[in-house]
């Protein structure tokens, strides 16, 4: 781009991206300090068995995710059958539902003394637990599917996208050679979705390796919840930090595997979508089997819980209808609100700077700001606490040396951490909202305008955010929708006094009365569908 | 001439700041913000001194070894004895020293220096079937017998409550013997340690397990619960080892934060907490055993029969706290 952009933009770029990686390398840093042999006694006793499964925690969910997902993907791209426009949205609402909010639902269904075994027993007259057997639902087993069964629709959204996109000449190419439904999945369908399923699966992982409260709560130890106690019961941050360098290795050769599988994905990218008419049409057992399949995977993923979770707050609705649920509402919506509006101004910053910077180097503050998001919320919690602290201290020392009164915890004893703490974990998304959003801005217009003597602050301000609305809407939908449900990191960093509807649902979860937070539980949910349905429909209309 | 008047200003903005300050506390509490909160409210209305809870299940003691002199908690309440040692040993609390405090509460439930307080006072008692067993008379060894296979649940062998019930049995019979004893517990459970102690009340009206080991007024507050009741109703409760030493007690305690900035009204504020009307609240809204000895326990409490309580004083659990967290690790029995 020829445009002369000033020293300034670039210098906030990188100032920017230099605070989101701070936790990064305040973790680094941490973990290099000595930690009085916690780490080693955990090396010696209990981090192999949280190591471990960690991975096949995350092995599960994404072969889980995988099988539940490929199928209804396939369908709804492919097949014309009945329900097949509800569902292209439906499947992703499980999406809105905080995995250990399921989990918790779940166990109430399928433990001992829950409705199933009991029905189990009375039908066959079985009297006590050792008279048959019934899979343990607080397991490693019982986890990954409760996860699964939440984090599928990532995987659903991005094969159901390739699955339209793959170019019809080589579907009738497949038909001519006599390849039938199945076949042409198998061979041509399957493998071409490869890159776009492998993106997925990385998210998926992700977001597996970030779960807190599901694992928790089935008392599978893992290493987010190793990071967590290490730090809280053995007290030690070195050794916690120790924990977190190695799960942000997980984190990032899954990072890693992901870009690999992108790069090819290129190569697939221009081709035109699937017509209506080239569709197989299911008719009868099949119609039925698919229409059926994608019911009860709805039914089991969304339906079921939400209705458990409302049948419960109905019956408790008086205590639930409380002032502190009014407050803990509020304090949830502003500063979701606060963070999506600034994660989207950072976004669209970066994303300018990049956009029109005539210096190759300008690249790097929105490929470093988007590091963010691979932080785990209880790492990212020692991240920052750990540089904040020292500012704390610094500002008091400043104070009391001039002979002031210190103003105390400023940083770390307010909402300032919670939100800076969000803003670093989600302006990655906002500034990949951005940046597809800006893939389509033809740069003509940039040099257009340029021509017609415009400065970079009016270009961005008069041509670029209206064409970007789309994008910075997204963004800040999805910006709001992750902080309302991003629990760990609230639950470490939340200030004296502080509760938000994650902390508060989360709090019931853990004593096993999620009865009383239920109504705080559907906010969440109801909350987090309304993004949702909105960008699906503006995917649909795209495609 | 301008400057100075800035910085008068400022000084007047930090000397308000400071006043405010003095009229109010901050707690950090280890117990659930709503047990304490109608309390406070009171001691709100008597004093004038504003109260703020943060309540926390973690990590209290790192928070304040963290924010060091700036710390702006006052107090710290905990819901059993190892939260407070954990606060002495990292250097978190000063001595309280009040002829109020020592008076209102008996020398076994305080530190000899006065670094800690107990408020109220808990049973580890053993809950049985009404049905399938009835009311027993139980020691903790019992337990282990093979004759109870299958048929005990319990929490987490780790959490706090359960430690001090170790503690104590190692206290008693030392490690070789309440090792093998947690053994046999173990291999008597009914279903791997999970869930908290009314989910093992629950268990128990299930028909998953006839005993369950839990706190004495879990079986008020369930009560107190419509969906709770019929559990609560399911079983008995029973104090173990009544024929010998007694009942194994645990304590939710009170500590004086070393870098409280309003020491004065913190202490204003733990004498209240001892005193008559607030253990009288903890008493009927908690059933909690009041630790003031003039203040009775609710009459569903005192219907629950009395008891003999381990004469062991609580502080010499402290010493054991370490070696049950390790035997519970070695015998897996978590796992």
């Amino acid at each position: 781009m020829i445009l002369g952009l000033s020293r300034s933009w670039s210098v906030s770029g990188y100032l920017i991206a230099a605070i989101i990686t701070l936790p990064l390398i305040a973790i680094i840093a941490q973990a290099l300090v000595p930690d009085e042999a916690v780490f080693s006694h955990l090396l010696e006793t209990v981090l192999p068995t949280y190591i471990a499964n960690t991975l096949l925690l995350m092995f599960w969910v994404c072969l889980g995710s995988l099988l539940i997902a490929i199928p209804a993907a396939w369908l709804v791209a492919k097949c014309n059958f009945p329900g097949r426009n509800i569902f292209q949205w439906a499947l992703l609402l499980p999406l809105a539902m905080p995995a250990y909010v399921v989990a918790y639902v779940y166990t109430d269904l399928l433990d001992y003394a829950g409705p199933l075994q009991k029905l189990l027993r009375e039908l066959f007259v079985w009297q006590s637990p050792q008279d048959y057997y019934f899979p343990e639902v607080r397991s490693l087993g019982g986890a990954s599917l409760m996860l699964a069964l939440v984090l599928f629709p990532y995987i659903y959204l991005l094969a159901r996208t390739t699955f339209m996109e793959q170019s019809s000449s080589l579907q009738h190419a497949s038909r001519v050679m006599g390849c039938g439904p199945w076949r042409s999945f198998w061979r041509l369908s399957l493998p071409m979705a490869r890159p776009a399923l492998a993106v997925g699966v990385a998210l998926v992982a992700m977001e597996t390796a970030a779960d807190f409260a599901t694992v928790s709560y089935f008392a599978v130890p893992t290493l987010t919840t190793a990071v967590y106690d290490t730090w809280l019961e053995y007290g030690s941050l070195s050794a916690a930090a120790k924990l977190s360098a190695i799960m942000l290795l997980v984190v990032f050769s899954m990072i890693g595997f992901e870009r690999f599988a992108r790069r090819k994905q290129q190569l697939f990218q221009k081709q035109t979508g699937v017509n209506q008419d080239e569709r197989y049409l299911l008719k009868g057992g099949n119609a039925y089997l698919a229409s059926g399949y994608c019911w009860l995977l709805l039914f089991f993923s969304f339906l079921l819980p939400f209705m458990i979770l409302f049948h419960y707050a109905w019956g408790y609705f008086e205590q639930s209808w409380s002032s502190e649920f009014w407050e803990y509402s509020l304090n949830s919506l502003y500063i979701s609100a606060i963070v999506s509006v600034i994660a989207v101004f950072i976004g669209v910053l970066l994303m300018f700077i990049r956009r029109i910077s005539p210096r190759k180097s300008d690249l790097l503050p929105s490929r470093l700001s988007s590091t963010g998001y691979a932080l785990p919320g209880t790492v990212l919690a020692i991240g920052i606490l750990v540089p904040l602290t020292y500012l704390d201290f610094a500002v008091n020392d400043l104070y009391e040396y001039l002979g002031y009164r210190g103003p105390g915890l400023i940083f770390t004893g307010s909402v300032f951490v919670l939100i800076f703490a969000f803003c670093i974990r989600f302006s990655a998304i906002a500034i990949g909202s951005v940046e597809s959003s800006y893939k389509r801005i033809s740069p003509s217009l940039d040099m257009a305008a340029i021509t017609m003597g415009l400065k970079p602050k009016a270009l961005l301000c008069r041509v670029h955010l209206p064409l970007l609305r789309k994008g910075i809407f997204a963004g800040l939908l999805l910006v709001f929708i992750e902080c309302m449900k991003e629990l760990p990191a609230a639950l470490l960093l939340r200030p004296v006094g502080f509760e938000n509807l994650a902390t508060y649902v989360y709090q019931f979860v853990s004593d096993e009365q999620l009865e009383h937070g239920a109504l705080a539980a559907i906010v969440i949910v109801l909350v987090g569908l309304v993004p949702l349905i909105y960008l699906n429909r503006s995917l649909e209309q795209e495609s | 001439m301008k400057i100075a008047r800035s910085l008068s200003i400022l000084g007047l903005v930090c000397l308000t700041s400071a006043a405010n300050a003095a009229e109010k506390l901050t707690v950090y509490s280890y117990r659930q913000a709503f047990l304490i909160d109608p309390i406070l409210e009171n001691f709100t209305k008597e004093t004038g001194v504003d109260v703020e809870v943060v309540f926390s299940k973690k990590g209290i003691a790192e928070r304040m070894v963290r924010e060091g002199r700036l710390s702006p908690a006052d107090i710290v309440l905990t819901s059993d004895f190892s939260r407070l040692m954990e606060l002495v040993d990292k250097n978190l609390v000063v001595p309280a020293s009040s002829e109020v405090l020592n008076n209102n509460i008996p020398a076994k439930f305080r530190s000899p220096d006065d670094s800690w307080y107990s408020l109220t006072m808990r049973v580890r008692n053993v809950y049985s079937s009404k049905e399938r067993l009835g009311k027993l008379a139980i020691d903790y060894e019992d337990l282990a017998d093979p004759k109870y296979m299958g048929k005990i649940c319990t929490r987490s062998g780790k959490h706090p409550y359960n430690i001090s019930l170790v503690a104590s049995m190692i206290a008693h019979h030392g490690e070789a013997e309440t090792r093998s004893w947690l053994e046999g517990v173990k291999a008597n459970l009914a279903r791997k340690p999970q869930g908290n102690d009314r989910a093992q009340v629950k268990a128990v009206k299930e028909g998953l397990c006839d005993i369950a080991i839990g706190n004495s007024y879990y079986l008020g507050k369930m009560l107190q619960d419509p969906k709770q009741v019929p559990w609560a109703e399911s079983v008995e409760i029973n104090f173990p080892n009544q024929a010998n030493r007694g009942s194994h007690i645990n304590v939710s305690g009170m500590a004086l934060a070393k870098y409280a900035p309003n020491k004065e009204n913190a202490i204003k504020l733990m004498e209240y907490l001892s005193g008559d009307e607030a253990q009288k609240a903890y008493a009927e809204v908690n059933y909690e055993y009041p630790i003031n000895a003039d203040v009775n326990p609710s009459e569903l409490v005192a219907s629950w029969g009395g008891f003999k309580a381990d004469s062991l004083p609580i502080f010499k659990l402290a010493e054991y706290h370490k070696a049950a967290v390790k035997l519970l690790d070695q015998v897996k029995f978590d796992l």
